[in-house]
């Protein structure tokens, strides 16, 4: 193997700048995307536990739809298709007064795919539920809306911390899709750093270390929230 | 809009992307073989007794599930001329990458079906004078790989969907191809459109086909 090391680029002002800048732009769109996978992904799940054919229907939809077609394809739908089907003002804007296009593409993309993986886990969650529980809510009087934010939500999401917690990371790992658009983060960073110095052993070990260290750090994390949240009585699932 | 929808195109090109969705098959079945392979070998070493074996495969199998599979792929396409001492070629380069990259996940699921054959079964093999290699390609392995099927088919839809990303290493799979005639054509909507439904049709079947066979499974 002739390989010239040289471990030094990464501190160089220009490129530890970029891996930095990388760091941080995969950390937002991660959290960000998280943040709709979560809302939509209940509301789509709990869609999925409702005794409605019709609004069953829609939940189902939209899960077999995200899950079933490539992320890149859907990378570029959003990113290239989108704002061609919008009606002609509205996709003018995307394309040309939207501050970073790019990061709002890959956010909803993000967003609206992971929300059908999470959809999946939230109806789990509600199912594994008792029906005894839920017909005690119903006795004692509360409505349906009240039954899901008082009994089964809370009880539900508890049981779904760890899949949840995989589905960020999911996310995160995902992230590194926007390059295809054009968004720099870490895996972009990285392979750009390879471009220009051809020290790609450096460049490529400096976005796994990042990664993986984060994966740890968040897996840590969740591990003390899981302990935290779980319910006395329940069996604790394993990841 | 549908009434600029432009199908010609699509129909036009149809034998390019007939050739890009070819190789997107050969190498989800090549990386479904060596992935299988690799990944029974990671397994088989997490439950065997030697320590060293046993951290090997958990570092390998968290390390590559941390990692994005882009990410992946850049590595790959970077070592392997640097270790072979040549290049070999995108397609073999992303066999490479993608056996490896998803033996991590095959080794999980098929630890998953290992465990969950009864330890009694090992006793008994062992009992009836088989070593240990023989009980565990007679006896566990057969048994496991029957409970994982539908779980490792609904990866291997997984994979299908994962290989459209050798798009960064412009290898040309069916994605590829598509985005080379939106590109040069100017017909981004049209093809982009196409893809998805392509990809679609053939994941939904493929998914529908596995659940009758996980019912099938049930009734028994």
């Amino acid at each position: 193997m002739n390989y010239n090391w040289n471990w030094s680029v990464l501190f160089e002002q220009q490129y530890f700048d970029w891996i930095i800048s990388g760091t941080l732009w995969t950390i937002y769109l991660s959290l960000a995307a998280s943040v709709i996978a979560f809302f939509l992904g209940s509301l789509i799940g709990i869609l999925r536990t409702l005794d409605n054919k019709i609004l069953n229907f829609i939940g189902t939809t939209y899960v077999e739809i995200f899950r079933n077609i490539p992320l890149l394809v859907q990378m570029f739908i959003w990113y290239f298709v989108f704002p061609e089907l919008v009606p002609k003002e509205f996709g003018n804007w995307l394309k040309q007064d939207l501050p970073n296009p790019e990061f709002s593409s890959a956010l909803f993309c993000l967003g609206t795919y992971t929300a059908s993986r999470v959809a999946e886990q939230v109806r789990s969650g509600i199912n594994s539920v008792s029906t005894g529980v839920g017909s005690a809510g119903y006795a004692t009087g509360l409505t349906t809306y009240q039954l899901y934010i008082y009994i089964l939500l809370p009880i539900g999401y508890r049981i779904i911390i760890p899949p949840l917690t995989s589905e960020f990371l999911t996310i995160f790992k995902n992230s590194s899709l926007a390059l295809t658009i054009g968004l720099l983060e870490l895996t972009a960073r990285s392979n750009m750093i390879m471009d220009w110095t051809f020290q790609g052993f450096e460049a490529f070990t400096a976005a796994t270390v990042i990664y993986v260290s984060v994966t740890m750090i968040v897996t840590l994390i969740m591990q003390r929230v899981e302990k935290q949240t779980q319910i006395p009585g329940f069996i604790r699932q394993k990841t | 809009m549908i009434k600029n929808f432009d199908f010609d195109v699509i129909i036009g090109s149809l034998p390019f992307l007939w050739k890009g969705l070819q190789v997107s098959f050969y190498l989800t079945f090549l990386a479904l073989i060596g992935g299988i392979l690799f990944g029974t070998l990671l397994a088989l070493m997490r439950i065997s007794n030697f320590k060293f074996l046993q951290y090997f495969s958990m570092t390998y199998v968290n390390f590559l599930r941390s990692m994005p599979l882009i990410l992946v792929i850049f590595w790959f396409f970077f070592l392997i001329p640097l270790i072979i001492g040549r290049p070999i070629g995108g397609f073999y380069s992303a066999v490479i990458a993608f056996t490896m990259f998803e033996a991590a996940y095959y080794s999980e699921i098929i630890r998953a079906g290992l465990l969950s054959v009864s330890s009694n079964q090992v006793a008994a093999a062992r009992a009836t004078g088989l070593s240990y290699s023989q009980s565990m390609i007679y006896i566990i392995l057969p048994q496991a790989f029957r409970n994982m099927i539908p779980v490792l088919l609904t990866q291997a839809v997984i994979l299908f969907q994962d290989t459209s990303l050798v798009y960064v290493v412009s290898l040309r799979d069916f994605m590829t191809a598509s985005s080379i005639v939106a590109q040069s054509q100017s017909r981004l909507v049209e093809m982009y459109l196409f893809a998805a439904l392509i990809y679609f049709l053939i994941c939904f079947t493929f998914s529908f086909m596995i659940k009758r066979i996980q019912n099938r499974k049930v009734v028994q």
